[in-house]
């Protein structure tokens, strides 16, 4: 049975928001104190670190809100198909990078 | 005819059959949306150095957008578990909210268009570049040499009709609230410590010292013109979702006196929806807003 098919307690439900909300409202700090921080290597290191918070921010909606860690077989089988295709396509935005058209500005 | 699998599981899928179509609809939309997270990275990392601006946002209100989706996102799942625990008029409560959050975040993300949208670089003929907010436009009547005062920009030139004659208008001058930088490279971070620096005050511009003058809406750059299609394209989902959460809110809970439990997975396939348009704001705010 998946979690949105067991009985429901509310008051646990607002417990577990009320954990959610606060852990978004340090996520959120953090990528704004981490966006203003001066930690050097330009831009790059600064925004790996906040998309990496930002993933921790997704982990919570995804899992607790959406029920996506205790859901059913055939949900996680359409999801591992859109990580795949999903995947491919940052893995051709990346590899298109530094494939500049011959002629164009390279910099 | 009775519609099969609204209420109990198929027993192949183990899901009952709107649920199964709510998880592919958002596989699709994480690709449409994967696609233009696609589109940004490319046109950032093949903007030429110091061209990709920073601080054109404001991070206050991208901030407090992001605690209202967030907000949403709680008041969607609580209005799912009232129907849970048939708590009808909790439900009614809980999903009040979210509609009043999904709104406040449109008036927030309308003010934000609305700023951009009166923000304008206007490149002088001496070379420098006037910035800032337009306040007024002075326009002289070509025929009878009257000036007229208009608080929305209208081009170098318009024409309007009045008790059957055709008055022609000729752009005077331009007051904006905004500073002069020398070159276009001081306006691409506004992070910077000069960038800080710069005193703000209302300028008067001749139009015969305007060589260009555009505003910061989609075509003014890559990184506005990404913006916009992002940030558009999510604020229709938001609208989108909202008419159906008001939906379920309003005529469309009348089927809780009829069938609470197929109500309730509704109320639960629509939340699905608000949870993945709270989840790709996640990643526009830090995207968009603070790198």
């Amino acid at each position: 049975m998946s979690e949105s098919e067991q009985p429901v307690d509310l008051k646990s439900y607002i417990r577990l928001c009320a954990v959610v909300f606060v852990v978004v409202l340090i996520t959120t700090a953090s990528m704004i104190a981490t966006s203003y921080a001066n930690i050097g290597h330009g831009w790059t290191l600064k925004v790996a670190l906040i998309l990496a918070i930002a993933v921790v921010n997704a982990f919570l909606v995804a899992g607790y809100l959406m029920h996506l860690l205790s859901e059913k077989k055939m949900v996680y089988t359409v999801l591992i198909f859109t990580v795949i295709f999903f995947i491919g396509l940052m893995g051709l935005t990346m590899f298109a990078m530094n494939d500049f058209p011959p002629g164009t500005a390279t910099h | 005819m009775e519609i099969p699998y609204t209420v109990k599981n198929r027993p192949d899928t183990g899901l009952y059959n709107a649920k199964l179509g709510i998880w592919l609809f958002l596989a699709s939309e994480v690709m449409l949306f994967g696609g233009l997270f696609s589109a940004y990275i490319l046109l950032r990392v093949g903007a030429p150095a110091g061209e990709w601006p920073h601080g054109w946002l404001d991070v206050r209100l991208g901030t407090v957008n992001t605690l209202l989706l967030a907000l949403s996102a709680i008041t969607t799942l609580l209005a799912w578990a009232s129907c849970k625990v048939r708590e009808f008029g909790k439900f009614k409560f809980f999903h009040a909210c979210t509609i009043l959050l999904a709104l406040t975040f449109l008036g927030i993300k309308s003010y934000e268009y609305h700023d951009k949208w009166i923000h304008y670089e206007i490149q002088l003929n001496n070379g420098k570049i006037a910035d800032g907010h337009f306040e007024s436009a002075v326009y002289v009547n070509q025929a009878s040499k009257q000036e007229v005062e208009e608080h929305s920009y209208r081009g170098n030139s318009f024409s309007q009709v009045a008790g059957g004659t055709t008055n022609n208008y000729q752009l005077a001058s331009v007051t904006i609230h905004g500073h002069v930088v020398e070159k276009h490279e001081e306006l691409m971070d506004l992070r910077s410590e000069e960038a800080k620096k710069a005193v703000h005050k209302e300028l008067t511009i001749a139009a015969t010292d305007i060589k260009k003058m555009e505003n910061y809406g989609p075509r003014h750059n890559t990184f506005t013109a990404i913006y916009f299609t992002l940030t558009g394209l999510h604020a229709l989902h938001i609208f989108g979702g909202t008419l159906v959460i008001f939906y379920l809110w309003g005529p469309g809970s009348k089927m809780w006196k009829t069938d609470p439990e197929r109500f309730t997975n509704r109320i639960e396939v629509s939340g699905l929806f608000w949870h993945f348009v709270d989840l790709v704001w996640i990643f526009l705010f830090p995207v968009l807003y603070l790198t």
